[in-house]
């Protein structure tokens, strides 16, 4: 099928499916309904034509298909009254699109119940992309590194998770959707990190999980238009994707963000991340992501590394610890003050750091400190925590960028064998 | 036929002293394991592989009272050998498989000679064959 049809279809599957699910609540089977509609579409289309409502039509062909479905389940298994007495005897198309719902309000329909409180993280993760991402199933697989047969069982657990929840598919009320919308949006933050973690090296045949996470994230903004910190993610998203190509070199080394050819980064792409942002907090409230994205904002403006307001990333991060004890925070609270008021002070910040359990062992404070040193032209120090680093980190590209760092500086000092 | 090509660090700290290589020397040993990668999947015999973390990451986790895991980190005294990564090649011979191997042995180290690391090459157990 030629790709503007297949682009079509693809961004319907999903709203197909949460008005079929919204009408039906019986998920694995709207699925399989959703899926069956699909393939007729993409046989019938190329010859006979795209439909005037696509939409339309394929959620009448999809909710058929439940019809008979349902039909069948009766017959076997004796389903309770409601469902029977639900059952429509006309073409359910016309009353779905009657309310003219925002379609958008489907997908995100979707997104609240894939990321149901019962699912652990990645199950969510991977439930999300598979619902509401339309990625197959394979392709999820292959983006998170695991056999497909185990891909396929994670998902299939959390649809067997979400039904017995007996949640029955409902439209969350609002306070409901506050909660699960914390939960939507970390979990679209955790796919796009984990798209933009794994963009170094070969990418050959692995879907663009960025590219994902931020489409997601667009149909979330677009459907709740007001409010900031889903522009805030989304801002993010694009602040920090836009630096994508400068982030890795021709043989997968990682290039950090004072040594990256600023040319390549993404200008439209930053432009649309402040322009979003900018309109986000003038509405006031701000939250933990409209201050990242602003914090990405400030480096993504600066021409060249020298040019970084770091006094204004400083501030930033003083109003994200407020409102996180997340230690992350707290290494990059430190590199900031350390670039506004020297590296001592950044060295003093990183103390309290030691006697967090969550950062014990962690490669990222004995790496931020090995930098500290380095500004501080206590090489020796500096060398000694690179490599420290280097034996705790889980990132190849990390482990090498750790070495070649002990190793530059040893050249430096040639402090022997 | 698939076979597990295992590189272990060596005894005790599990360091080879890379840590104390020149920059060249690093930047020539990276490269030559990317390239050998590379190398397995053009030639059709790449399976799997992976880096294992540092040896002073590693934890000996037996079941303790109940089947609670009993976890014991480092160092262990008895010096036991760590698997610092493997590959799984698919070959149509054994002699193909040494020859992979025999190839990352001489992953090049300081001052750009061959290290001739010992390169542990075992069958992967397979499916039993048509006729038994």
């Amino acid at each position: 099928m030629e790709p503007v049809g297949e682009h079509l279809l693809r961004e319907l599957a999903p709203q197909v499916l949460g008005a079929v699910v919204r009408r039906y609540g019986d998920f694995a089977a709207a699925e399989d309904a959703v899926q069956e509609a699909l393939l007729v579409a993409a046989t019938k289309w190329p010859d006979e034509g795209v439909p005037d409502n696509p939409r339309a039509w394929l959620i009448q062909v999809a909710a058929r298909r439940m019809t008979d479905h349902l039909r069948a389940e009766i017959a076997r298994r004796r389903r309770e009254t409601a469902v029977v007495m639900e059952e429509p005897d006309e073409p359910i198309a016309p009353a779905l699109d009657g309310d003219h719902e925002p379609e958008q309000d489907d997908t995100l329909l979707l997104l609240f119940m894939c990321c149901h409180p019962a699912l652990t993280r990645p199950s969510a993760i991977a439930l999300t992309l598979r619902a509401v991402g339309g990625l197959t199933t394979a392709e999820i697989a292959r983006a998170f590194l695991v056999p497909e047969v185990t891909m396929a069982q994670r998902i299939s657990r959390a649809k067997q998770l979400i039904k017995k929840s007996g949640e029955g598919f409902r439209i969350p009320d609002q306070r409901e959707r506050e909660d699960r919308l914390e939960t939507v949006l970390h979990v679209l933050y955790l796919i796009f990190n984990e798209g933009y973690a794994t963009s170094s090296g070969s990418t050959l045949h692995r879907v663009d999980l960025s590219n994902e996470a931020i489409r997601l994230a667009r149909a979330v903004q677009q459907a709740l238009p007001a409010d900031g910190e889903v522009a805030g993610l989304l801002a993010l998203m694009l602040l920090t994707d836009a630096r994508r190509a400068a982030r890795s070199g021709p043989e997968g080394e990682l290039i950090p963000l004072d040594e990256q050819d600023r040319a390549l980064w993404d200008r439209a792409a930053i432009d649309e991340g402040v322009a979003l942002l900018g309109r986000a907090v003038a509405r006031g409230a701000i939250g933990s992501y409209q201050l990242q994205a602003a914090i990405a904002a400030v480096h993504d403006q600066a021409s060249r590394p020298e040019d970084t307001d770091w006094p204004q990333i400083l501030a930033l991060y003083e109003l994200l610890l407020r409102m996180s004890d997340n230690p992350m925070v707290t290494l990059n609270h430190a590199i900031a003050a350390a670039m506004v008021q020297g590296p001592q002070k950044g060295l003093e910040l990183l103390q309290p750091l030691d006697e967090d359990p969550r950062l014990a062992g962690h490669h990222r404070l004995a790496a931020v400190r090995a930098h500290l040193f380095e500004k501080a032209g206590d090489y020796e120090a500096a060398i000694a925590h690179y490599r420290a680093a280097a034996t705790k980190t889980a990132s190849v590209p990390e482990k090498n960028y750790l070495l070649m760092k002990a190793a530059k500086l040893s050249l430096t000092v040639r402090v022997g064998t | 036929m698939k076979f597990m090509l295992m590189m272990n660090a060596p005894r005790g700290t599990g360091d080879w002293s890379i840590m104390n290589w020149a920059p060249d020397e690093l930047k020539a040993h990276i490269r030559f394991m990317r390239q050998f990668a590379a190398d397995l999947k053009n030639e059709g015999s790449f399976v799997a592989a992976e880096g294992l973390a540092a040896p002073a990451q590693a934890r000996i986790v037996r079941a303790g009272k109940g089947g609670a895991p009993e976890v014991t980190d480092g160092p262990f005294a008895e010096a036991k050998e760590f698997l610092a990564g493997y590959w799984i090649v698919d070959v149509e011979t054994p002699e193909q498989a040494y020859a992979f191997a025999a190839r990352v042995s001489a992953a090049p180290g300081r001052g750009g000679k061959p290290m001739n690391m010992p390169i542990e090459v075992r069958e992967v157990m397979s499916a039993p064959p048509v006729d038994a």
